[in-house]
């Protein structure tokens, strides 16, 4: 203890000692530890997301596909009405002569289920494409069933026993026999980009729930964007400071947080039921997506225009703007960076949200590609929800690849968003 | 500034220039505060009339008061009468956005719009309709920059950015600015307290050539600053304005004991 009376001429000086120093120097090492500890949690719960899905999802990017020898007998087609041709029993003719001893309805029946559904559709589109095709005997790939897509890719484990597979011995021993043939080959699946939904897996795609998506949100966009802004504009900077306008703000705030099902009760009860629009149309899922990302639009254009600098605004006053010159000229373009970030931010919520679209109608098992806005569709959120509930082994997969494609959507918008940001982007 | 002392011989009187803005019994509140108290002034035609006083006296109320920008600081109320050309500038009829056109304006802190020097000085008369067609306007960019005294250091660069000239070049181009629109009056709120002696000089030479063709008020803190390049002073103290007149007066014989004070550097 300093005796304070005595020594009151001396002044206290800082603790320069070294174990002072290095105490410090631990306490700000171990933060910068517990700093990249957190970035490597982040980043490796990201690759634990990312590594399961395209792990699961890439074996989606290819289908198996068989070789048959198929005669094109005039007799099964009549040129004059291509699309009436026999094509089925074409296809089976061809499956027989590569095993010609096969016999019996069952033992038929199985074999006949190598080879995907769909390949009567494919021999006759091919045909209506060709029909100098007519009368000769070529070979064609097609598509293999799901479940041998399956047993190909090493999904069906060979080993348990028969009954507890999807695939029974024979139709093993058929494939390996056509495999060893080189009449097997794996192939990009082209399918999955260019078709709609389907009950079949090999047959199913992606492209009618892409379209879908990029209607919706367009339409969210053209709705969202400016409606947000003009909102944000005029209760920033018109808009007079009174109590309404503060309940308006709070309310605004309570929006954002409000659960998207409720947007989408809310698109059921007044789009659907009270003005009778069509269900599960892009027009009506993208008014509801809107609705739900108008206030986040808002509440980052509010923001974005606070941090503009009030100099400006007097600087334009003061050589004679109005105050609309004042905004649209100087202030506007100033904000435009975090305006465009904000709205980006809501179309991507947008862009994942299923629930609200399961109000209105999108859960419908959507077939063809839709065109037009008031067509039915569905969206990519819920095409993954419909193929994450399917039976089929072989759905697992597309599941999987079909987040894979919504997870490019989602880096498309963000990429334009970057380059939009830059383009506006000024120093002051 | 010593010819205007001079014509007090009587053979020749030159008559006293027009009053240009004449403000009568104005009084400011903020909310409930009262800012400036029945404050009345005579600004003269291309006179320079220099606004002086300690810190929150209320001049820099007064000025904004002349270009009516106190009417976007919602609680900020203004009573009594300002006139410029004998036309009250608060009168209902009054479009405020043409009286700030013809009333220009030059802040504390140099505030170039962030956009090319040319846009700069080209922004006022293309929204006032003051040109017509692209070369109308290279003109008039020109010239606004050659009275600024700013050309020749700009000239190659005009595609540049504004904010990347230095503190005094950028004050010289909020000049040309607001110059170009060719106002009437010129309000200058302590244009060189944020820039160097040499700036300074170059922008109170300024002055004395642009008051050949405008009126121009200015707010300072500098007494020497007043002292050169007014031609009247008027001292302000408390939100009253205690004494106005001739700039040799106020400096050398004050009527009233404050300015005294002040300009002795007894307080302020």
């Amino acid at each position: 203890m300093t005796d304070f009376t005595a020594n009151q001429a001396v002044a206290r000086k800082p603790d320069f000692s070294d174990a002072h120093l290095r105490k410090r120097y631990r306490a700000e090492a171990r933060f910068r530890m517990y700093g990249i500890a957190a970035i490597f949690a982040a980043l490796a719960m990201l690759a634990v997301l990312l590594g399961s899905i395209v792990t699961t999802g890439v074996s989606a990017f290819t289908q198996t596909e068989i070789a048959l020898d198929v005669t094109l007998d005039s007799s099964q087609i009549d040129p004059a009405a291509i699309a009436k041709g026999n094509y089925r029993k074409i296809v089976r003719d061809a499956i027989r002569a590569q095993f010609p001893d096969v016999s019996g309805r069952r033992d038929l029946r199985n074999l006949y289920k190598i080879v995907s559904s769909g390949a009567d559709f494919t021999l006759r589109r091919m045909v209506e494409a060709d029909p100098s095709l007519i009368g000769t005997t070529r070979t064609v790939w097609f598509k293999s069933s799901a479940d041998i897509d399956q047993l190909n890719k090493g999904a069906i484990p060979r080993d348990v026993p028969e009954a507890d597979r999807r695939v029974n011995d024979d139709q093993i021993a058929w494939f390996d026999a056509l495999s060893g043939d080189d009449r097997t080959r794996r192939s990009f699946n082209t399918t999955f980009f260019t078709s709609g939904d389907s009950r079949e897996p090999e047959q199913a795609g992606v492209w009618g729930a892409v379209v879908g998506t990029a209607l919706t949100l367009l339409v969210t966009l053209v709705l969202s964007f400016p409606v947000g802004v003009m909102a944000a504009v005029y209760l920033e900077e018109f808009a007079p400071k009174n109590r309404w306008t503060d309940l308006i703000e709070v309310n605004i705030n309570n929006l954002a947080a409000v659960p998207s099902i409720v947007f989408g009760l809310l698109g059921l009860a007044v789009f659907l039921n009270f003005f009778g629009m069509p269900r599960s149309a892009p027009v009506v899922g993208g008014m509801v997506l809107a609705l739900m990302t108008l206030p986040t639009v808002i509440i980052a254009g509010r923001a974005a225009l606070q941090s503009v600098p009030p100099s400006i605004r007097e600087a334009a006053l003061g050589v004679g703007a109005s105050p609309l010159q004042t905004v649209s000229h100087h202030v506007l373009p100033l904000a435009m960076p975090g305006i465009l970030t904000g709205t980006i931010i809501g179309m991507a919520r947008a862009l994942g949200e299923t629930a609200p679209l399961l109000m209105i109608g999108m859960v419908a098992f959507i077939v063809d590609i839709p065109r037009g806005f008031t067509d039915a569709a569905t969206v990519l959120p819920v095409q993954v929800f419909l193929w994450a509930d399917a039976p089929e082994r072989a759905f697992v997969e597309r599941t999987s690849a079909a987040i894979m494609v919504l997870l490019a959507f989602l880096i498309v918008m963000n990429l334009a968003a970057v380059l939009l940001r830059r383009k506006f982007e000024r120093r002051w | 500034m010593s010819e205007a002392i001079e014509a007090s011989t009587p053979d020749v009187e030159a008559a006293p220039a027009p009053t240009k803005v004449k403000a009568e019994n104005v009084d400011v509140f903020y909310a409930e505060k009262q800012a400036l108290f029945g404050v009345s002034l005579d600004v003269r035609e291309n006179e320079v009339t220099a606004l002086i006083g300690p810190s929150g006296c209320g001049k820099s109320t007064f000025l904004r008061c002349i270009n009516r920008m106190n009417d976007t600081i919602p609680i900020c109320r203004v009573t009594g009468d300002i006139a410029i050309d004998e036309q009250d500038i608060y009168d209902p009829s009054i479009d405020v956005v043409q009286l700030r056109a013809r009333v220009g304006m030059v802040f504390q802190k140099p505030n170039p719009f962030p956009k090319s020097i040319y846009e700069n000085v080209a922004y006022g008369p293309r929204i006032h309709g003051m040109a017509q067609g692209k070369a109308d306007i290279d003109d008039l960019v020109e010239s606004s920059l050659q009275r600024a005294g700013l050309w020749d250091e700009v000239k190659d660069r005009l595609g540049e950015p504004g904010t990347g000239l230095s503190g005094g070049q950028q004050q010289r181009l909020c000049i040309a600015r607001a110059i170009a629109v060719n106002p009437d009056v010129i309000l200058m709120d302590e244009p060189c307290s944020a820039l160097d002696p040499i700036a300074t000089a170059r922008i109170e030479e300024l002055m004395d050539e642009l008051r050949q063709n405008y009126t121009i008020m200015i707010v300072t803190h500098s007494m020497q600053q007043a002292a050169r390049v007014s031609q009247r002073t008027a001292f302000f103290h408390l939100g009253y304005l205690v004494e106005s007149g001739p700039t040799e007066m106020i400096f050398t014989n004050p009527d009233d004991k404050r300015t005294q004070d002040y300009i002795t550097g007894r307080f302020g």
